[in-house]
């Protein structure tokens, strides 16, 4: 018996709960202290909504108790897969492998239904998300219909109650995007000033390609001001997180490949992404490629370089700024990929810390999901939602006039939570708000 | 059973009778016990709980109370087809009553939001599982729970002063006062703490609570072995301290505790005591150093103190994990409570040892070494049938070893159905018929709770 958390054994079969290493399975010893972390078992204090009541679903359908079929693909959907119960688990229960069979199991199975959810996942999942050029193409689209005011002209004529009920609802939350896309921002390599320490890969992701590029200019010149060179290839896949996570395992391992044929691991130092979300994925292609024979030992590689940003510059040690911004109190609300899936808690806080004129504080439940949770917010816009006014009613708490936050999933819900609720705080990457400090520094 | 018909009886989304709803509450905290229920019934006030127990009773159902399922000792494991009677839903702290320094709460409550009410009036409420942040105050009254204050402190039956139960017929009954003397008729309250749900169902508690310690220090030391540990307890004891706190962790609970928690914890020794004072700012600082010299005195590698609060509740959370973060070895972990006198405890901790290498058997060690509780822990794995029944030999010698030094099978985890089968051989036969017997004249039919404690009678 290994003595770490068992991982699944995938080499040839396509990952499943009938199929995988059942030590996984077994490793949960139903103590119970995930329950109070679980944003889903907190809402409805059923066990079947909480991470020990859905193992143990699970281990009856490894041993053939139960079948995949609606019910579960329905609870298995409910999970926000934010990962806070690993956080909490004394056992080690690897629950990531777990929550990505349960999926994959479904997909498999065809158990969650058909109709307008197959759309959205052939259009997300298949498609935008698998071609980065198409996606910057529709992001294009997307800004002509905003910029143009087209959509405040669409809403004001009625035309959108033209769409579909959830596109309606959706439509207003759509991020606004950029005027420029991260290859247009950041050329594909740029060296510091002085010597460079460091020579590092630059990961710019999907949604923070279109909608927050400027996050991903601030990150290469945070890198640049501390010594690394930012090698940053201009047409990037996506990291296949989303797919990962919703049961798409095999296209998942195209984009990994497709990932580390972009980067030439060996000249770098480290391969640097911003997006919590991501980098929990991203670490972990070793797991996902185990089977591959071809792209294995890079998968390794990769996963050892791989660093959160905030990881990343706690570890080489920062240049303090100099210039200061203006004196404002700013709180911090963590992505649960970040810190759950990634463990990177005091690292953003240390950050922000050290900006001269930032009064850093603490958020009540800064590590409990904001219900952006990938597509959650898309997929189940109900508890999303509840979870959405919990996060802001504890942000509006703290008098910030900030939230950081590293994940564009979570920013963006930020932004709509706050805007809802007609609060004037503004949304920022820690790694904006230091950027933004290094150029005062002049 | 007529399930359409409990329905009915209760308001509506009080009852879950579809499979998949039910999985999940097959099982508790304990390791190896699993049995599928007919109904979980979620009762809002005493008179659901009634309502359920007046069915059960015309139904012949068995009924299975249950909080948030922690328990240790299969106490809240259902019985097959019968009903689990869930307390979640009846969680309100109904009264903080400040100058009688009481409390009233229901069931359902988790035991570490009664500490946070307490705190908040200045107020303390001492006993502390580890599961405190999940475990619910009905569940720790029906069981008696302890924790890791108990030398100092007591365990849960040393703060319930009252407490209202449902007994099988459906009558609602109060038992106790707020009052600190009432001799008036027999003490049956102290009869419902500890009886795991095999009397009645309890619903509402009325808690003591005491102020609040000004002040907290907490010290690590460190053992070549774990009978230095052991001497350095009982000096300190001999001392006239009683800490509120003296846990020990041994070599291999310590590296799993690490291993989850990453909270600095010494993994080069064999032994390690987490000991804390509370009480007045200058009688802790004095009594601290004491214990310090005393850990040094004694043999401890090293002594040290935390730095603040926050560092000190670290700790304290970390050596909560010990049971679960055990798991990382082996899938099963057989978790046991043997008690002993303190006096004790090193022969203990010494047979434990021996026997879990006697049968071949991976054993790791932790518990509260201030108050006798030991928790020898088996890490196993379920599905290995021929392992499973070393570790119940090994188990078995346990028990019969502590009952041979005046201790007992179970210090807080309570009989349930693990301990079931070793329990006559605490008591001569006379004694363990007095149990029975009260057990029938509350509970003639055996629907509360068959099969814990006793074996199902026919």
């Amino acid at each position: 018996m290994s003595e770490t958390t068992g991982i699944a054994n995938q080499a040839s079969s396509p990952l499943s709960l009938k199929g995988m290493d059942y030590s996984v399975l077994q490793q949960c010893m139903h103590c119970g202290m995930c329950l109070p972390t679980c944003p889903t078992y907190d809402t409805t204090r059923l066990e079947r909504n909480s991470p020990r009541g859905r193992i143990a679903w699970m281990r009856a359908i490894a041993d053939g108790e139960m079948s995949v079929d609606k019910a579960f693909a329905d609870e298995m959907y409910y999970c926000l897969g934010c990962l806070a119960c690993t956080t909490a688990c004394p056992a080690g229960v690897d629950y990531p492998t777990l929550f990505e069979a349960a999926r994959a199991d479904i997909e498999q199975a065809e158990a969650a239904g058909h109709g307008q959810r197959d759309f959205w996942r052939w259009l997300a999942v298949k498609t935008l998300f698998m071609r980065p050029r198409l996606l910057r193409f529709v992001g294009r689209v997307l800004r002509l219909y905003q910029w143009t005011n087209t959509d405040v002209f669409f809403r004001k004529i009625g035309l959108m109650r033209l769409a579909p009920a959830r596109l309606r609802e959706l439509e207003p939350q759509t991020p606004r995007v950029c005027a420029k896309f991260s290859h247009q921002l950041i050329e594909p390599e740029e060296k510091p000033t002085g010597e460079s320490r460091y020579r590092v890969g630059l990961l710019t992701g999907c949604v923070q390609d279109l909608a927050f590029s400027d996050i991903n200019r601030d990150t290469a010149d945070v890198l640049l001001a501390n010594g690394c060179a930012v090698v940053t290839p201009p047409v990037q896949s996506c990291c296949g997180s989303l797919h990962a996570h919703n049961g798409e395992l095999e296209l998942a391992r195209e984009l990994a490949r497709r990932n580390l044929d972009l980067f030439d691991l060996d000249s770098l130092d480290a391969v640097i992404t911003n997006a919590g979300g991501c980098g929990s994925h991203l670490k972990h292609y070793a797991k996902l490629l185990d089977g591959d024979v071809k792209y294995r030992d890079r998968a390794h590689a990769w996963d050892k370089k791989c660093k959160d940003i905030h990881e990343w510059l706690v570890e080489i040690g920062i240049s303090p700024p100099k210039g200061g911004l203006a004196e404002q109190a700013v709180t911090y609300h963590e992505s649960c990929h970040l810190c759950h899936g990634q463990k990177v808690k005091a690292q953003p806080r240390e950050l922000l810390r050290a900006i001269p004129g930032l009064e850093f504080v603490e958020l009540p439940e800064s590590d409990w999901c904001c219900g952006s949770a990938g597509i959650y917010n898309i997929t189940q816009p109900e508890q999303a939602g509840k979870l959405q006014h919990r996060k802001v009613e504890h942000i509006s708490k703290t008098g910030a006039v900030c939230v950081a936050t590293a994940n564009p999933g979570c920013h963006l819900q930020l932004v709509n939570g706050l805007r809802e609720q007609g609060l004037t705080v503004e949304v920022r990457h820690p790694i904006s708000l230091l950027a933004e400090a290094y150029r005062r520094s002049g | 059973m007529n399930l359409t018909e409990l329905t009915s009886r209760l308001p509506e989304g009080s009852v879950l009778t579809a499979r998949e709803d039910l999985l999940p509450y097959a099982f508790d905290g304990t390791a190896a016990l699993k049995q599928m229920p007919a109904a979980v019934v979620f009762p809002r006030n005493a008179e659901d709980v009634a309502a359920v127990l007046r069915f059960a009773d015309e139904q012949n159902a068995p009924v299975v109370t249950r909080g948030s399922g922690t328990g240790l000792s299969g106490g809240s494991v259902p019985v097959k087809n019968g009903i689990v009677l869930c307390t979640l839903r009846m969680d309100k702290v109904l009264e903080v009553d400040t100058r009688n320094l009481a409390m009233m709460v229901e069931p359902g409550v988790l035991t570490k939001v009664i500490d946070e009410e307490a705190a908040k009036h200045g107020l303390f409420y001492p006993p502390d599982p580890s599961s405190m942040k999940v475990s619910t105050i009905g569940g720790n009254v029906a069981n008696n729970s302890g924790g890791l204050r108990g030398l100092k402190y007591g365990v849960t039956r040393d703060y319930v002063m009252g407490l209202e139960a449902v007994i099988p017929d459906g009558e609602i009954v109060w038992l106790g006062s707020k009052c600190v003397k009432d001799v008036a008729g027999y003490n049956l309250r102290d009869l419902f703490i500890g009886s795991e749900g095999t009397l009645g169902v309890i619903t509402r508690i009325l808690l003591k609570l005491v102020p609040r310690p000004k002040a907290k220090r907490t010290l690590l030391a460190t053992y070549s072995d774990i009978e230095r540990a052991a001497e350095t307890v009982s000096a300190v004891i001999e001392a006239k301290i009683i800490p509120c706190t003296m846990e020990f962790l041994d070599r291999m609970t310590i590296r799993c505790v690490e291993d989850f928690a990453h909270v600095g914890l010494p993994t080069d020794c064999e032994a390690l005591l987490f000991m804390e004072t509370d009480g007045h700012p200058a009688v802790v600082e004095e009594e601290a150093a004491a214990m310090a010299e005393i850990a040094r005195k004694y043999g401890a590698k090293e002594v040290t103190l935390a730095a603040d609060e926050a560092q000190a509740l670290q700790l304290a959370t970390a050596r909560r994990s010990a049971f679960a973060a055990l798991a990382r070895i082996k899938p099963t972990t057989i978790l046991e409570d043997a008690t002993v006198p303190r006096s004790e405890l090193a022969r203990m901790v010494r047979f434990c040892e021996e026997t879990g290498k006697k049968h071949g058997l991976q054993l790791a060690s932790f518990g509260h070494m201030g108050d006798g509780n030991l928790h020898p822990t088996f890490l196993t794995n379920e599905k290995d049938t021929e392992e499973m029944h070393r570790v119940e030999q090994a188990m078995s010698e346990i028990f019969d070893f502590a009952i041979s030094l005046g201790g007992t099978i179970t210090g807080e985890h309570g009989v349930g159905l693990a301990k079931r089968d070793f329990l006559p051989r605490q008591f001569d036969p006379g004694s363990y018929a007095l149990l029975s017997k009260v057990k029938a004249s509350l509970d003639p039919k055996g629907l509360l709770n068959p099969g814990k404690i006793f074996p199902v009678q026919g």
